[in-house]
């Protein structure tokens, strides 16, 4: 056992560094969480970045090295991931790369590949992931959105919700039901890729806590969808959808993103006074911070653990369960740690901060220190409840050959 | 010992919970918060000719002699509805002030406005350097000629932006942190070199940010006696913890029933989400907090009502502390509990979760209130 990398590790790790240095230049970082990358809302610099990513064939690394992947070794991967997120660039569009991408390069037919990978690859467009409906959440196969297949067609009609992003989204990738009289819900349920842009789509705006626009409610009526965008077999879906779910698991531990957070959280009770000195320097918070820090470490072993045994690098099945339970505690509670270190100053409404020229109420990062909070409650509910995957943690220690 | 209410007091409370019930159904609550003044001027109304505004007043200053059981009591049932009328402002903390130190001129000059509704107040105490110390000020009053000349910053003032007086503690001798040398002044919200900067709360209430540019007052703008102010505005604030903490016990109550109703009609997998043991787990973890923060509520306001001694002040912190750790408890598990429609701002369930966020942190939160109690 060592901890140390190995001599090509290392030389990969500097090269990724010079390659970070250059194209996501520190001057270039804006000050705060670098949030999800809109393609029309791109800042030059962030522009940049992606151009640069894809003219090093970097963008997509864990894809199939003939589909535009890497070819690099998990370590490897962990090592990009982790620089990038310490670093803040800009993030590719996850939906596609991390989540469509990989599914397109396992089931996709060879035209599907061609025509909707380059896009993804390059960056030049978003998608988003139409599951959930108001009446199936956690019981994802109850769903009731129905396509009727006619001639060359699906004609859809239903209603999807909390799809993140589908108001600036191209394409929506989601699960219909093709097939109503089956023996089990999971039968019957086809995987259609359909164009935001077609006819009887429309997006109505979800506000969330803190009054954020992320997540979206999709109506769809009678939307046709050419079949030649059904991915997979007809009434198979089912399997496509859980690959997909066992990506979601995959690099969800935030680790590198907590590890920013906490630095900049002991940045932040630096400037704080309290009784003369600064929030910092005293043991309550300390305590606290080194509470959280320690947690991170083990979730950090954790993660390395898993991926020097896994061949692949693919986290599925309970362990990836763990990183993403565990890593989306550790980040609430970091927000929440923000929300205590700003004391008087986590009152101001965040949009407050912003209503004239005055500059902030208070500090500058209370805004995203608040809304931070707010919004990081839905880390232990989107992409599968807190509940759902302890009910999988178990079902793997009671039945372990199920799984 | 005994933990029924008067007759008195049980009316007072039916009367609130009528109010709550039948005029501050949460669409109603969101449509006073969307008020220019951020709250209902016809609601503030109404609480004046109910006799509401009164309450915590003696009779000889024209109130109605309640005691810091009636302040829990309204305040327990203004949790339940959310209310952002400015009670604890202007009646609790300026009022409190006024009561608790005020001369016989000054209580005769502005507890009638607040009692008839006329007059709106707030207490400007907190400033940036000092977190929840409330004798870190740097905000001075000097002595000049009759009166008095204030300059400083008065950080994050609730309902800043309606009060008509304001009740500012600045220094008038001593340094940045003691206890001695604080006073407490009446400042005029039109009173020159009186600057304020407007914005809404994350809770819908509204604030203001106050800097102090040699502001003239007179002699009788002092609360009390020079110098001895401190002791006023740890009252006013341990009656204002009391009022806040009874208002998230009633979030509380809100948020575990809500949470009851939604998973019995809420089903998943063929059956309602509250069949699964896990979830009736968290629900009674809910309503156990929920409980010990009612009870210590209880004890606060009795050891208060017996009089202001330490006893009192430990258990306005116990409860304080309790409320700051259930509070977090009960509004992130009831958001977690109703899934991706608890992340909403449609359903009411995460306002109460942000008022609870807020009420953690006004008047000092669980680590400040865990060491005063300590050093009690
Ligand atoms: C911010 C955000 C973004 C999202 N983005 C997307 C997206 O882009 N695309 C998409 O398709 N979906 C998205 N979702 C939806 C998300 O996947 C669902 O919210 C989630 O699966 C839970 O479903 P639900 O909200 O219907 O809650 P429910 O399933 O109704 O759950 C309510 C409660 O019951 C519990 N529960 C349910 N079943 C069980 C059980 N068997 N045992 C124990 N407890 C149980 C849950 O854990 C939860 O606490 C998003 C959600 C949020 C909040």
């Amino acid at each position: 056992m060592k901890l140390a990398l190995s001599d090509e590790d290392q030389a990969f790790l500097d090269e990724v560094l010079a390659f970070i240095v250059r194209h996501w230049p520190p001057s270039t970082r804006r000050p705060l969480e670098a949030a999800a990358v809109y393609p029309e809302q791109r800042q030059p610099e962030e522009a940049g970045w992606f151009d640069a990513l894809v003219a090093r064939g970097w963008s997509v690394p864990h894809w199939p090295v003939a589909q535009g992947g890497t070819g690099w070794t998990p370590v490897q991967r962990y090592l990009w991931d982790r620089e990038t997120a310490y670093a803040e660039t800009p993030r590719m569009d996850a939906y596609g790369a991390n989540l469509l991408g990989p599914l397109l390069c396992a089931w996709g037919t060879a035209e599907q590949r061609d025509r909707f990978l380059p896009p993804i690859r390059e960056a030049r467009v978003r998608w988003c992931q139409g599951f959930s409906e108001p009446g199936a959440g956690s019981d994802l196969a109850s769903l009731s959105t129905r396509a009727l297949r006619r001639d060359d067609k699906f004609v859809v009609n239903g209603s999807k919700t909390w799809v993140s992003g589908a108001h600036s989204a191209d394409w929506m990738f989601c699960l219909v039901r093709t097939h109503a009289e089956t023996a089990r819900p999971q039968d019957g349920i086809s995987f259609l890729l359909v164009d935001m842009k077609s006819v009887g789509v429309e997006v109505a705006p979800i506000r969330t806590l803190g009054d954020q626009h992320t997540v979206n409610r999709v109506t769809l009526t009678d939307v046709e969808v050419p079949v030649a965008n059904l991915l997979g077999q007809e009434n198979e879906g089912w399997a496509c959808a859980k690959a997909l779910l066992d990506l979601e698991r995959v690099g969800v531990a935030r680790v590198a993103q907590s590890q920013v957070q906490l630095g900049r959280l002991k940045a932040f009770a630096g400037t704080f006074t309290q009784d003369g000195g600064t929030l910092q320097e005293s043991p309550d918070f300390r305590r606290k911070v080194a509470e959280v820090e320690i947690d991170l470490a083990g979730l950090e072993a954790l993660e390395l653990r898993v991926l020097s045994q896994s061949g692949s690098g693919e986290l599925a099945g309970p362990q990836g369960s763990v990183l993403r339970l565990r890593g989306a505690e550790i980040g609430q509670r970091i927000n929440e740690l923000f929300v205590e270190a700003l004391g008087y100053y986590g009152l101001p409404y965040p949009e407050a901060l912003l209503i004239d020229n005055e500059g902030a109420i208070g500090h500058d990062y209370a805004l995203p220190a608040l809304q931070g909070m707010l919004s990081s409650r839905s880390w232990t509910v989107s992409g599968g409840t807190s509940e759902i995957h302890k009910n999988s943690i178990a079902k793997a220690l009671f039945e372990p050959g199920q799984v | 010992m005994d933990f029924s209410f008067s007759e008195e007091q049980t009316l007072l409370q039916d009367s609130v919970e009528r109010f709550i019930q039948n005029d501050y159904a949460f669409e109603a609550r969101q449509n006073n918060v969307k008020d220019e003044q951020g709250f209902s001027g016809g609601n503030w109304k109404t609480f004046a000719e109910l006799g509401w505004l009164g309450v915590p007043f003696s009779e000889a200053d024209g109130g109605f002699g309640g005691s810091a059981i009636e302040s829990m009591i309204m305040m327990e049932q203004f949790g339940k509805g959310l209310v952002v009328e400015p009670f604890l402002p202007t009646v609790v903390l300026a009022g409190g002030a006024l009561k608790i130190g005020g001369s016989a001129a000054q209580k005769e000059k502005y507890l009638a406005g607040i009692i008839d509704g006329s007059l709106q107040g707030a207490l400007a105490y907190a400033e940036p350097q000092g977190r929840f110390n409330l004798a870190d000020l740097t905000t001075t009053a000097k002595k000049q000629d009759d009166g008095y000349v204030l300059n400083g910053y008065k950080a994050v003032v609730l309902n800043g932006p309606a009060a008509d007086v304001l009740v500012v503690s600045a220094r008038t001798s001593g340094d940045q942190r003691d206890t001695q040398g604080v006073s407490l002044f009446l400042v005029p919200a039109n009173a020159q070199g009186l600057a304020r900067r407007d914005y809404p709360t994350v809770d819908a209430l509204r604030a203001s940010e106050f800097t102090l540019e040699n502001v003239k007052v007179a002699a009788d703008a002092l609360i009390g006696e020079e110098g001895k102010g401190l002791p006023i505005v740890e009252q006013v604030v341990d009656e204002g913890i009391l009022a806040i903490g009874s208002e998230a016990v009633g979030c509380m109550e809100v948020l575990y029933k809500d949470t009851v109703e939604y998973c019995k009609t809420r089903e998943q997998f063929g059956q309602p989400i509250g069949k699964f043991q896990v979830l009736q787990h968290r629900m009674v973890d809910m309503f156990m907090e929920h409980e010990q923060s009612k009870s210590l509520m209880y004890m606060a306001a009795m050891r208060l009502d017996e009089g202001y001694t330490a006893e009192a002040q430990k258990a306005v912190s116990a409860f304080k502390v309790q409320v700051g750790k259930s509070g977090r408890f009960v509004g992130q598990s009831a958001v977690q509990l109703h899934g991706g429609m608890g992340m909403t701002e449609e359903l009411r369930i995460g306002h109460y979760f942000k008022r609870l966020t807020t009420i953690d942190t006004l008047f000092g939160n669980v680590d400040f209130h865990l060491k005063r109690f300590g050093a009690l």
